[in-house]
C-alpha cells in the first residue's frame, strides 16, 4: 500500500511546473490547494488504519471477573481520541514536509557542525557539573539517587561501547556480566566477608573471564546473529540464576549485603570515632553515604571514559576500530582476530563487571528481575542512539534516556512504553545516533571529524 | 511407551504453533534481511484479538461451532495483519537502506512499545479462557495412562497444514509470490523489472502477521491463558526455530518449529521444567555456532 503524499510525490509535483516560466499566481495556488487535499486525503486514510489497529486493542478491554470470568468494557471514546490524534499527526506532518520541501534544503551537516563545536566546550561542562552536582544547593537526597542511576548507566554504556561501538560486535547480552558482577559482589562479600574493594577487582575479573568464555563460541558469527546468541547467553545466566536456589537465593535474591566502606570507616549514623563521621568530626548524616556512592560511580565511570581513550590509541584498540570496518580486510592484514575480539568482549565485561558490583553494594539487595533482558535493550539503545563509538553521545543518551525515564515515574505503565517509541523515533531521524560525528582515533595531518555515514557500520 | 507417545503428542503441536511464527521470521529475513524482533509481539497481538473476537462472539451468543472458530481466526488475521503492516510502514521502511543496526533498534524499540500499548490497553493480568474445544479422542491405554489425543490439538495440527499449504502455494503460483521471491533474490533488480517492491515486502509482513495471528489463536485455544509478554519467549522460540530450520527456507521453518517443539516437550518430560527455556536457547546458539545455514539452507558466500 502505497501511502499518498510521500515525499516523493511532492517533489515530483513541483517538478511538472517548468523551470524556466514564471509562476503565476493562479497556478501556485492550485498547486498549493492539491498539496492540502492530498495531504488530507493521506490523513484520513492514516486515521482510517489507525482505526483498525485500535477499534478492537483499544476500544475493548478485556477485564477478569471476580469469579475469574472475562468481561468487556467498551472505550470507544479513546479510540475516536487516538484515530483525531493520528489524522492531526498525520495531517501535520505532511504538511511540514511539503512546506520544507518547498523551501531550499538546509545546509547539510549544519546540525553536525554545531554539534561539534558545542561538544568541545560540553564534555569538559558535564564532568564540572557532575563534580560539584552534590555540592549544589538544592539538589537532595532523590537528585543523588538519580544521579547515580544515571552515571550507572552511563558507565554500563561506556563498557558496552568497547564491545559495540569500537569492536563492533552487537551484543544483546550484556547485562550477563553486570550480573556475574553483581552477584559475585554479593557472594563474596555475604559468605566470606570480603571488603568492598577486594571484591570489586575480583568481580570485574570474573566478569572479564565470563566474557572471554561465552566470547569464544561466538568468534565466528557476525551482525544480527552475534546479537541473537548473546541475547541467548544473557537469558541463560538469567535463568541458572533464577533456578540455581541453593547458590543464588533463587527468585528470593540475595540481601544483606554490605555497604562499601570510606577505606574501613564505615557510614553508619552512631558518630564512634571508626565512623565516616566520627572520624572526621562532622555531624552524622545519611547523606555521607550517597554523596560517597556518587563519587564512587563517577570514578568507575571516568575510569571507563580513561581506558577506553587510552587504548583507542593503542594498537589493540585501533584493531578494534580496524575489526568494526572490515573484518575480512583485517585478517588479510594479518591482525590476530581471535584476540581482538576476545579482549574486546574481556574488557567490556569487566567495565560490566565493576558496575554490577557497584550496583549490588549500592542496593544492598539483588534479584535475577533486575537482569532482564530489557536492561539489555536499554544499555544497547544508549549506545546506538548516542552515537556508536562517541563518548559523549553515549554519556548525553544515558542522561536524556534515563534522566527522562525518571521524569516519567508517576506514569508507570506509560514511561517503557514512551522509552521504545523513543527508540523507534530516534533511528527514524537520525540512525546514526545523537552525536553524529566520529572523531579518527589517529590521523595523518590535521584531525577532522568524519561523518559517521561515510565510516563502516561495524560487521563483526 | 505411553508416556513417549503423549509427549509426541504434545511436542508436535507445541511445534506448530512455533512452526507458523517461524515461517514470518524467515520470511522477513529472505527479503530485507533483517531479524523482525517484534514479530514475537504480533503473534501475542493475535492471541489478544482472537481473545476479544471470542467474547464479542460469545457476546452475541454466536460462539459455537467450527463456523465461529474459523470467524474468530479470520478476524484475528485481518487485524493482525493490519499490526503487522503498521509496524513495518511506521519502524522500518523510513530505515530501508540505512546502516545495519538501526533497524534492529527500531525492532526491539517496536517490540517494547507492542507489550506497553497492549498492558496498557488490556491491562497486565493474565487473561484465563475456559476451553472452547473439550474433549479428544483416547489413543492408546497403558495400565491407568491413558493417551489423549485432544480435539484442539487435531485442530492446530490440521489448520496448521491447511495454512502452510496455501501459503506455500501463495509463493509458488502467484504473482505475488513471484514478486516476493524476486525481492529475495535481488531487490534493486526486481525494482528495475518493475516490481513494486515497497507494496511486496508491505504484504510479506502482513502475510507474516497473520500467520503469527492463526499460532496467536491456536495458542490461545490451547492453553487457555495468555498474557502481554507471552511474545517474548515465543518469539525467540520461532526465531530458533527458523535458524535451526536455515534462514530464509520455508519448510526449514516448519521443520525446525517441530523439532523446537518436540526438543521443548521432551526435555521438559524427561529432565526439568524449569531449564526448557535454557534447551531452547543453547539450541540456537548451538545451531548458529556449528550449523549457521541449518539444516535445510543455503550457504552463504561472503564477496569481498
Amino acid at each position: 500500500m502505497k501511502a499518498p503524499g510521500d515525499r516523493a510525490e511532492d517533489a515530483a509535483l513541483r517538478a511538472a511546473r517548468p523551470r524556466g516560466e514564471p509562476e503565476r499566481f493562479g497556478d501556485l495556488q492550485r498547486e498549493r490547494q492539491a498539496r492540502l487535499l492530498h495531504a488530507i486525503r493521506d490523513a484520513a486514510v492514516a486515521a482510517a488504519m489507525a482505526f483498525g489497529l485500535f477499534v478492537l486493542m483499544v476500544g475493548l478491554r478485556t477485564d477478569v471477573g471476580p469469579s475469574g470470568e472475562l468481561f468487556l468494557r467498551t472505550r470507544w471514546a479513546d479510540v475516536a481520541i487516538l484515530c483525531g490524534i493520528v489524522f492531526a499527526g498525520r495531517l501535520l506532518l505532511n504538511l511540514w514536509y511539503a512546506s520544507r520541501a518547498a523551501r531550499a534544503p538546509a545546509r547539510p551537516g549544519r546540525l553536525a557542525a554545531a554539534l561539534g563545536a558545542a561538544g568541545q566546550a560540553l564534555g569538559p561542562a558535564l564532568l564540572a557539573a557532575a563534580l560539584v552536582l552534590p555540592f549544589i544547593p538544592g539538589i537532595g537526597r532523590y537528585e543523588l539517587d538519580l544521579g547515580i542511576l544515571v552515571l550507572t548507566y552511563v558507565m554500563l554504556g561506556w563498557g558496552l561501547n568497547i564491545v559495540v561501538g569500537l569492536a563492533g560486535l552487537l551484543d544483546l547480552g550484556y547485562v550477563a556480566f553486570y550480573a556475574v558482577g553483581a552477584y559475585s559482589y554479593a557472594l563474596l562479600a555475604t559468605s566470606f566477608g570480603l571488603s568492598f574493594w577486594v571484591c570489586l577487582p575480583l568481580a570485574g575479573m570474573l566478569a572479564a573471564f565470563w566474557g572471554i568464555l561465552l566470547g569464544f563460541p561466538v568468534l565466528r558469527l557476525r551482525g544480527d546473529y552475534l546479537a541473537i546468541v548473546t541475547l541467548a547467553f544473557g537469558e541463560i545466566i538469567r535463568i541458572v540464576i533464577t533456578n540455581w536456589v541453593s547458590l543464588t537465593g533463587g527468585p528470593n535474591g540475595i540481601g544483606g549485603i554490605p555497604r562499601p566502606t570510606f577505606f574501613g570507616l564505615s557510614f553508619s549514623l552512631s558518630g564512634e570515632p571508626d565512623t565516616f563521621a566520627g572520624f572526621f568530626g562532622l555531624e552524622p548524616s545519611s547523606q555521607h553515604r550517597v554523596i560517597f556512592l556518587y563519587y564512587l560511580i563517577l570514578a568507575l565511570s571516568l575510569l571507563t571514559n580513561w581506558v577506553t581513550l587510552r587504548l583507542r590509541r593503542q594498537p589493540l584498540g585501533r584493531a578494534w576500530e580496524a575489526l568494526r570496518e572490515d573484518e575480512i580486510a583485517c585478517r588479510a592484514l594479518g591482525i590476530n582476530i581471535r584476540n581482538t575480539k576476545l579482549s574486546a568482549f574481556a574488557i567490556g565485561a569487566m567495565f560490566g563487571g565493576f558496575a554490577g558490583a557497584f550496583f549490588a553494594t549500592r542496593q544492598s539487595f539483588i534479584s535475577p528481575e533486575s537482569f532482564t533482558f530489557i536492561e539489555s535493550a536499554i544499555i544497547l539503545s544508549i549506545v546506538v542512539l548516542g552515537g556508536m563509538g562517541s563518548q559523549l553521545g553515549v554519556a548525553i543518551a544515558a542522561t536524556i534516556m534515563i534522566g527522562g525515564f525518571e521524569l516519567f515515574r508517576d506514569l508507570e505503565e506509560w514511561r517503557m512504553l514512551v522509552f521504545g517509541a523513543a527508540m523507534v523515533l530516534i533511528m527514524v531521524w537520525r540512525p546514526r545516533g545523537l552525536v553524529g560525528t566520529r572523531t579518527p582515533s589517529v590521523a595523518l595531518g590535521k584531525k577532522r571529524d568524519i561523518d559517521a555515514d561515510l565510516v563502516g557500520e561495524g560487521r563483526g | 511407551m505411553a508416556y513417549a507417545l503423549q509427549q509426541l503428542i504434545n511436542g508436535i503441536s507445541l511445534g506448530m504453533i512455533y512452526g507458523l511464527i517461524a515461517v514470518g521470521y524467515t520470511m522477513v529475513y529472505g527479503i530485507i534481511g533483517m531479524i523482525n524482533f517484534a514479530h514475537g509481539d504480533i503473534f501475542m497481538i493475535g492471541a489478544f484479538i482472537a481473545l476479544i473476537g471470542v467474547l464479542l462472539l460469545q457476546l452475541g451468543g454466536m460462539m459455537e461451532g467450527p463456523a465461529a472458530l474459523l470467524l474468530v481466526l479470520a478476524i484475528s488475521m485481518a487485524f493482525t495483519g493490519l499490526y503487522g503492516w503498521a509496524v513495518e510502514r511506521v519502524a522500518y521502511r523510513p530505515l530501508r537502506g540505512s546502516f545495519r543496526l538501526a533497524p534492529l533498534i527500531s525492532a526491539i524499540g517496536m517490540s517494547i512499545v507492542l507489550q506497553n500499548y497492549v498492558q496498557i490497553s488490556q491491562g497486565a493480568r493474565v487473561k484465563p479462557l475456559e476451553p472452547l474445544v473439550p474433549g479428544g479422542t483416547e489413543v492408546m491405554r497403558d495400565g491407568s495412562f491413558v493417551v489423549q489425543f485432544s480435539y484442539i490439538q487435531m485442530l492446530i495440527i490440521a489448520v496448521t497444514l491447511l495454512m502452510l499449504a496455501v501459503f506455500t502455494v501463495l509463493v509458488t503460483h502467484t504473482p505475488l509470490g513471484r514478486a516476493m521471491r524476486a525481492c529475495e533474490q535481488d531487490r534493486k533488480m526486481a525494482a528495475l523489472l518493475g516490481i513494486d517492491t515497497d507494496r511486496t515486502i508491505s504484504l510479506t509482513f502482513v502475510i507474516g502477521a497473520s500467520l503469527a495471528a492463526v499460532a496467536g489463536t491456536m495458542y490461545l485455544l490451547r492453553y487457555g491463558v495468555i498474557d502481554f509478554y507471552i511474545g517474548f519467549l515465543a518469539g525467540v522460540k520461532a526465531f530458533t526455530a527458523a535458524v535451526l530450520g536455515g534462514i530464509g527456507s520455508l519448510p526449514g521453518a516448519v521443520l525446525g518449529g517441530l523439532l523446537i517443539g518436540l526438543i521443548e516437550t521432551f526435555w521438559s518430560a524427561y529432565f526439568s521444567v524449569q531449564y526448557k527455556d535454557v534447551a531452547a536457547f543453547s539450541i540456537l546458539a548451538l545451531t548458529l555456532i556449528f550449523l549457521p545455514t541449518g539444516l535445510l539452507g543455503r550457504q552463504d558466500v561472503e564477496k569481498v
